[in-house]
């Protein structure tokens, strides 16, 4: 085995309070595809972002055939022939496909002017050895996602990386697709250079790589050579802790059907969704980041539209599409990203919880300072919501403040049905065993909740179901007697299908 | 339609919406010609190409700016600051030749531009408050310069007024100026990596910082350019009138940007050419000498001007939105 070229000692990253990665280490070497793997959140994305020099690592540091290294830029890193191909491709829409792939590099003529030529032509080679017919041309707007990492390739391939750097690009692709990526990336890494590839499907990983690192909770777990692991192991590695006693769900009386999901389907989102919700259960969905959970919700809540299928809410059918329809009929959703969709920052925390009823607390349209501030101190004070007013605003409060107040703001309404996403990322220990507890009682009270989670102890914790999530389809509803980590990660990851 | 004819036809679409503001202008021409045949008379047309060289510089250095997805509102008062310096060093006894004056009026607004960049990139705060903020501020400064005071034609060296108003073969040598900057904006933007970058930057800014372009500095240079041809447009506007106060240039940038916006520069950055910023320029100049001859009421002219704009914006939407249909539904793949 040869030795390391890119190398990766001690590193941690930090954003705020929330640790990313913490002393990872990592060695990709020369003529080897290394893969990367961990649950949502171990750190793969925020590792994949220091290799590409977006951010720098606090502590730590990088080595290059056993130079340091220091990426400060994007530009640095392309500089060091490291390449990365993103989740999400990052093209300019108004630009033409050759251009997007040149950028920056383009082939330069007499008085440093750019060669069009010789950047269509030079296109039009990489396509060729790619096997892909599209034209240099056109612009990119307009192509499938699965066209745009095809791009993406080509853009690697342009620059002769000694590093390909791949964050699931197989997400969008088809299977002949896949076929022609991992066709590029084995000549490459034939060729010498060093591959590092994340992904959730195993198949594909076993396929293409020598070596695997888990990561998990931002930190590194274990590496090893693919041939001495086994599918099991490696989800094993991935969620291995211990699911403590902090999510406590008391036993509730389960009643009748309050949610009704039925074939719901949004094309390229998620097909043929059903399931049921009833009162006093609490049912988690569970999948990985990108399997169309939060869009389920989204569509269910009347956020956004849905080509096929009905929603019901205590037997009666809801409008697609109108929200308004779906707070009159109990729904609540509280959105996974509380600064952008949860909350109005700016505003005090008496107005952002009194939002959705400005119209019920109002005498004759006018809003009365004391109807909303009695409204908003009842439910802080149920939700011990910790502020130093209740004019604050809001964008002074702790992060799991924030998330109790979107809570109270919806729990005010008095919902039937409460659809929670994500309702703990990002807050404390203390107070995420308060929404916990919270959510139980609320179940207790005879509501049915909706937990969308990616954190596996909190669904396995919490949930009287867990419904999985992979690719738009619901693969698995596991009671709670028989969900334990490797069978809602083996649903999530698409194994054993 | 086989692949290559449509491909040809897509890759000309841009050149197509140029050519239709070109239709719109020579429409526009025929008609008030036909209603008085003086409209096209060499005074007449001299006047036109002086009163449009001015806005279609401008509108080049706004075109930089624009397909970064900025804007600079403080053209207009650097304009003004240009042009008032320009006339206070011609005016007085300092003697310096032209060509140096006209250099200082450039880098004065090169400065501006400079100022506008880095609070822009650096700060990052977004360019239409900050371009907001430094119109009243260059304003301003120009105001406490010239204190109410006025500088007449009749200081200024003979020389540089004769340049505001000669001409070859009937064109004026101010306009000559503007279609020589207009070229070379063209052809950078067109055939230099930096250009191409402010391209890429209004096209995706996230992409393009991935990409490695050094995004703030591109933006920056964006902003020295713009600021530097409204500081030309300042020497040229007083060579042109020769009679300058501090309120050249007084509510120019908004003539700007709608030359731009009906030029078919996407105002969200990203797509669009100098060329058809600078015949937005020519054709809202046009107007506004072709509507009085053909004895229409001067609020319809603003009405007319206003309509132009939200023609334009919508027909460039309609088009993007037609264009990404059609190549989404032909995927153009073999």
């Amino acid at each position: 085995m040869s030795t390391a070229l890119l190398g990766l000692d001690g590193v941690s990253k930090s954003y705020g309070a929330v640790a990313a990665l913490r002393d990872v280490r990592l060695e990709l070497r020369a003529g080897e595809a290394h893969a990367l793997v961990g649950e949502n959140g171990a750190g793969k994305s925020t590792l994949v972002k220091i290799l590409a020099g977006v951010h720098q690592p606090d502590t730590g540091v990088l080595t290059f055939d056993g130079k340091p290294l220091v990426l400060g830029n994007p530009a640095d890193a392309r500089a060091a022939g490291i390449a990365v191909i993103y989740q999400e491709p990052t093209l300019f829409p108004d630009l033409t496909v050759a251009e997007n792939i040149f950028m920056g590099r383009q082939p330069r003529r007499s008085l440093g002017r750019i060669d069009h030529a010789a950047v269509r032509a030079r296109t039009r080679d990489l396509f060729d050895r790619l096997g892909v017919a599209l034209d240099p041309d056109r612009p990119a707007r307009g192509l499938s996602i699965a066209d745009q990492q095809l791009v993406e390739i080509a853009k690697a391939l342009s620059f002769d990386a000694r590093v390909l750097v791949m964050d699931e690009p197989t997400a969008a692709l088809s299977g002949v697709e896949v076929e022609r990526l991992f066709g590029v990336a084995r000549s490459l890494r034939d060729s010498g250079a060093a591959v590092l590839f994340i992904s959730h499907r195993f198949d594909e990983i076993f396929a293409l790589c020598q070596t695997i690192t888990v990561l998990r909770d931002g930190q590194w777990v274990s590496t090893d050579a693919a041939a001495d692991l086994t599918v099991d192991r490696v989800v094993r590695r991935m969620v291995g802790r211990e699911v403590s006693s902090l999510f406590p769900k008391q036993d509730t009386k389960v009643r009748d059907v309050r949610l009704d999901v039925r074939g719901l389907s949004l094309a390229g989102w998620f097909q043929d969704v059903s399931f049921t919700v009833r009162g006093g259960e609490i049912v988690a969905l569970a999948g990985l980041v990108g399997a169309g959970r939060s869009e389920v919700v989204r569509a269910i809540f009347g956020i956004d539209r849905y080509d096929a299928g009905e929603v019901h809410v205590d037997g009666r059918r809801l409008r697609a599409g109108d929200t308004d329809a779906a707070i009159a009929a109990g729904l609540a959703l509280v959105p996974e990203d509380r600064r952008q969709q949860g909350l109005v920052m700016e505003l005090s925390v008496e107005r952002n919880q009194t939002l959705p009823r400005r119209w019920k607390l109002s005498t004759a349209g006018l809003l009365t300072g004391k109807a909303e501030r009695a409204a908003a101190r009842t439910w802080s004070e149920r939700l011990q919501v910790k502020t130093s007013s209740l004019r604050a605003p809001v964008s002074t409060l702790s992060g799991g403040n924030q998330q109790k107040v979107v809570l109270a703001k919806w729990l005010a309404t008095e919902p039937g049905v409460l659809i929670v996403d994500e309702p703990t990322r990002g807050i404390d220990v203390g107070t995420k065993a308060e929404v916990h507890r919270l959510l139980s009682a609320l179940a207790a009270d005879g509501v049915a909740v909706l937990m969308v989670s990616s954190e596996l102890p909190e669904v396995l914790g919490m949930a009287d179901r867990v419904l999985v999530m992979h690719e738009g389809r619901l693969t698995a509803d596991i009671p709670r007697a028989s969900a334990d980590e490797e069978s809602v990660m083996q649903a999530a990851t698409g194994v054993g299908r | 339609m086989t692949r290559v004819q449509r491909q040809v036809i897509l890759s000309k679409l841009g050149v197509f919406r140029e050519l239709g503001i070109l239709a719109a202008l020579v429409v526009l021409i025929a008609v008030t010609a036909l209603s008085n045949s003086r409209f096209l008379s060499a005074q007449s047309v001299k006047d036109l190409l002086l009163g449009s060289t001015v806005l279609a510089l401008l509108a080049v250095g706004q075109t930089i700016v624009v397909i970064t997805r900025n804007v600079d509102l403080s053209v207009g008062s650097v304009l003004g600051l240009s042009a008032f310096a320009t006339a206070t060093l011609l005016s007085g006894d300092s003697g310096l030749p032209v060509p140096v004056v006209a250099v200082v009026g450039v880098l004065i607004g090169a400065v501006c531009g400079l100022v506008n960049g880095t609070l822009i990139a650096a700060a990052r705060v977004p360019a239409l408050v900050v371009t907001l903020g430094t119109m009243y501020v260059f304003r301003g400064i120009d105001y406490t310069w010239a204190t109410g005071k006025q500088i007449n034609a009749a200081d200024m060296p003979t020389g540089f007024l004769k340049l505001g108003t000669a001409t070859v073969l009937g064109v004026p040598v101010l306009t000559m100026f503007a279609v020589v900057v207009l070229v070379i904006a063209a052809y950078y933007l067109a055939s230099y990596r930096g250009g191409r970058e402010l391209y890429a930057i209004g096209s995706e800014p996230d992409a393009a910082r991935l990409s490695g372009i050094p995004v703030g500095k591109r933006v920056t240079a964006a902003f020295v350019a713009s600021g530097a041809l409204a500081g030309l447009a300042g020497v040229l506007h007083s060579a042109r009138f020769g009679t300058v106060d501090a309120n050249a240039g007084l509510g120019l940038e908004l003539n700007v940007v709608a030359a731009v916006v009906v030029g078919g520069v996407a105002i969200f950055g990203g797509s669009g050419s100098v060329y058809g910023a600078a015949l937005g320029a020519v054709l809202l100049t046009t107007i506004g000498s072709a509507l009085p001859v053909l004895g229409i009421n001067p609020f319809w002219q603003r009405a007319a001007v206003g309509a132009l704009i939200i023609a334009a914006i919508s027909l460039d939407r309609a088009l993007v939105v037609r264009l990404s249909k059609a190549l989404r539904a032909r995927r153009n793949r073999g």
